[in-house]
């Protein structure tokens, strides 16, 4: 288990060094976000709409649009010179290289909407010192268990010729579950509601983590492995 | 544990099929340590899927590989431990430098101090001038040796090799017969898949056509090459 | 687990495949348009809805055969990552494009019944949702095994998307239940007394029953025909 980990790690630590040279996913998928809050802001009618009815939608669209740009990376970098067959070589378990795989996509998408979050309470003139909290914790718990799903299609389209094209067809109706969730909870954040008429979506959030990540982890080396 | 004259990799009954496409129609394969196998055969002969499928990166569609008398199979990740793969393509990241990727071969197979064994291996190919130049940088010729160390770093006790010497020029094919020549010596088990027979020649311990996805010849390399040219290209055609 | 050969296919095997899917398809067929002259000649018109309640028969019995080639896809997927016989693949590919067709009729009947009696041609309905979204499913399925060339890849990786289908179905019916839902709800299996007429239910039972014959029908001819394409492409080799 301590070597699972151990490589998981390696595998992970990698991504982040090589996006961290070249940047190019990185930085094209946060200026993506901002780009569609802005536009957000522009597609509301201001007399007929307040920003702050807007702002859950805005802001989770704008997290899985740019979610989407981030994964895109995580395997087109496996792609070019066979670089993943060096990993699939190796005696790695295919359960901490998805492992690796999932906490790297899950940094890029962190990073991505850790950008985007100032940048929507300055756009839509938010007050979010009360709800910041609980809206960083609807977000973790929102994100992982779709990032495992699309760690997964992107192992997958990565091998087809209309990768980026793909991944949002397929991954998009898996995005709806917790999008709806998220966006009911920060809704009811940012009128201050209390936690009691949140906890059905955070369990919903909860349970689809759960079951995602564990499927996703399962049939990893079916999807890998020839 | 094997016996220490057992070989290194036994393989037996190898077929492997895409859809209606028998690409390997039962093969068997085995290579002793310090013995050089080196494979010829026309385009589509199945050189390259039977290489993938030695290194554990396909399934046969039926028969079983064993390397150091451990089953080979995806589930086996301990198994591939012993083998070392040089593909057609580099296998090396763009965005990390040469030393880098080679530092994390090393620690994908768990060597206890990664730096090291990336710098011995890319002393070892004489690259050890190179080692902070990105991979895109690179001639073909120390592409070719940067994917060697990255091969090698674990010491495996195989070597697999496809097509090394693709795009090399003389001195650089030298080079490398050379340095295989040593791990030859040293105890390494060799497979090398190739175009260039006349490159290879020298290396081979044994010599295997593979026509149609059958041998259509594996015996041990006797006479010269102007020798057995002729035979070749009369099994390569039928 | 070694990845099964496929078996070859005849052609007359195939062909006689599709007979038989041409013939139940056939008999579903008339038992529908049988079923429709039931529905208007011997069925009470609904009180309130009139004739527009007809569709009803065809809307319902449609949503059942699409769930049904759903979750078939989602069972079938499983087992292929399980025993690898292509011929599971096959089904699940067959399932999903028919299952498509079916989920499409569903999508289009919905509106034409939704218009005259709820006044609007979409709502966000729990279960209207749902079928929207087998519908996206079916298609991110379909798509992705036309762009995958390597067939056991493509059967790998479709089976991959068939399971996690199968699984966010329940979420995504969760999260879309949450939001109020004017459909009409299920009363024919409440397991009481059923609140429907009899000669209403009877209908509507007929009409299940000739939908999924026609879900049979479909499915074996779609079935025989990837059977007749591999025995070509395997004759083309050869």
């Amino acid at each position: 288990m301590r070597e699972a980990i151990r490589l998981a790690l390696v595998v992970a630590a990698k991504d982040v060094k090589a996006e961290l040279r070249s940047k190019t996913a990185l930085l094209s998928a946060t200026v993506f976000g901002a780009l569609v809050l802005v536009i957000f802001n522009f597609a509301r009618d201001p007399t007929a709409l307040s920003s702050t009815d807007l702002a859950p939608s805005a802001l989770w669209v704008t997290f899985a649009f740019a979610a989407m740009i981030a994964m895109n990376r995580a395997f087109t970098v496996e792609r070019e010179h066979g670089a993943f067959d060096g990993l699939l070589l190796a005696p790695v378990p295919r359960g901490a290289l998805f492992a690796g795989k999932l906490l790297a996509n899950l940094a890029f998408v962190g990073v991505v909407e850790a950008v985007a979050l100032p940048l929507f309470v300055l756009f839509f003139n938010l007050d979010l010192s009360r709800a910041l909290g609980g809206i960083v914790g609807t977000a973790i718990l929102a994100t992982i268990g779709f990032v495992a799903v699309g760690t997964v299609f992107g192992a997958m389209v990565v091998r087809t010729r209309f990768a980026e094209l793909l991944l949002p067809v397929l991954l998009l109706p898996f995005m709806v579950p917790p999008l709806v969730g998220a966006v009911q909870v920060t809704s009811r954040l940012l009128a201050d509601r209390p936690l009691s008429e949140m906890l059905g979506w955070l369990r919903i959030l909860a349970a689809y983590d759960v079951v995602f990540v564990t499927v996703a982890a399962l049939v990893f080396s079916s999807v890998v492995d020839e | 544990m094997p016996s220490s004259d057992g070989p290194i990799l036994d393989a037996v009954g190898l077929q492997r099929s895409f859809g209606t496409l028998r690409v390997l129609r039962g093969l068997d394969v085995r290579v002793r340590a310090g013995e050089a196998l080196v494979i010829v055969g026309p385009n589509g002969a199945g050189k390259t899927t039977l290489l993938r499928l030695l290194a554990g990166l396909a399934r046969p569609s039926a028969g079983e590989i064993r390397v150091l008398g451990r089953r080979v199979e995806p589930s086996a990740p301990d198994a591939r431990r012993p083998i070392g793969f040089v593909a057609h393509q580099s296998m090396l990241y763009d965005d990390l430098t040469v030393r880098e990727n080679v530092a994390l071969a090393a620690r994908l197979y768990g060597a206890p101090d990664p730096g090291d064994a990336a710098r011995r291996a890319l002393e070892a190919v004489g690259l050890a001038g190179h080692g902070e130049e990105r991979p895109t940088r690179l001639s073909r010729g120390l592409l070719q040796r940067a994917s060697i160390a990255r091969a090698l770093v674990h010491e495996p006790h195989l070597l697999l090799l496809d097509e090394p010497f693709t795009g090399l020029d003389a001195p650089a094919a030298e080079r490398l017969r050379a340095l295989l020549g040593a791990r030859l010596s040293a105890g390494l088990a060799l497979v090398l898949v190739t175009h260039h027979l006349d490159e290879a020649w020298e290396l081979a311990s044994r010599v295997a056509v593979l026509a149609a996805g059958r041998w259509a010849l594996d015996e041990p390399r006797a006479g010269d090459l102007t020798q057995f040219l002729p035979r070749y290209h009369a099994l390569a055609n039928a | 687990m070694t990845a099964a050969a496929l078996p070859t296919p005849s052609l007359e095997r195939a062909h006689a495949v599709m007979r038989r899917g041409r013939v139940i398809s056939a008999v579903a067929l008339l038992g529908i348009a049988g079923v429709y002259v039931m529905a208007l000649g011997f069925t009470p018109i609904e009180a309130r809805q009139g004739l527009a309640q007809k569709i009803f028969y065809l809307h319902v019995p449609a949503a059942w055969s699409a769930l049904l080639a759903f979750s078939l896809v989602g069972i079938v997927s499983a087992l292929y990552l399980w025993l690898h016989d292509p011929r599971l693949d096959l089904f699940a590919a067959s399932s999903a494009e028919v299952g498509l067709v079916f989920a499409a009729v569903m999508l289009t009947t919905g509106p034409i019944w939704a218009k005259p009696i709820w006044g609007t041609w979409w709502t966000w309905d729990a279960r209207l949702t749902l079928t929207l979204f087998l519908f996206f499913l079916f298609v991110g399925y379909l798509s992705l095994r036309t762009a995958v060339h390597d067939r056991h890849e493509r059967a790998r990786f479709s089976a991959v998307v068939g399971i996690m289908g199968m699984i966010l179905v329940p979420f995504v019916h969760l999260s879309v239940y949450l939001f109020r839902t004017l459909h009409p709800q299920p009363i024919v299996l409440k397991p009481s007394a059923p609140s429907l007429p009899s000669e209403m239910l009877r209908t509507l039972l007929v009409s299940t029953l000739m939908f999924t014959l026609l879900y049979i029908g479909l499915v074996t001819l779609r079935y025989g025909i990837g059977l007749a394409a591999d025995a070509r492409e395997e004759r083309d080799a050869a």
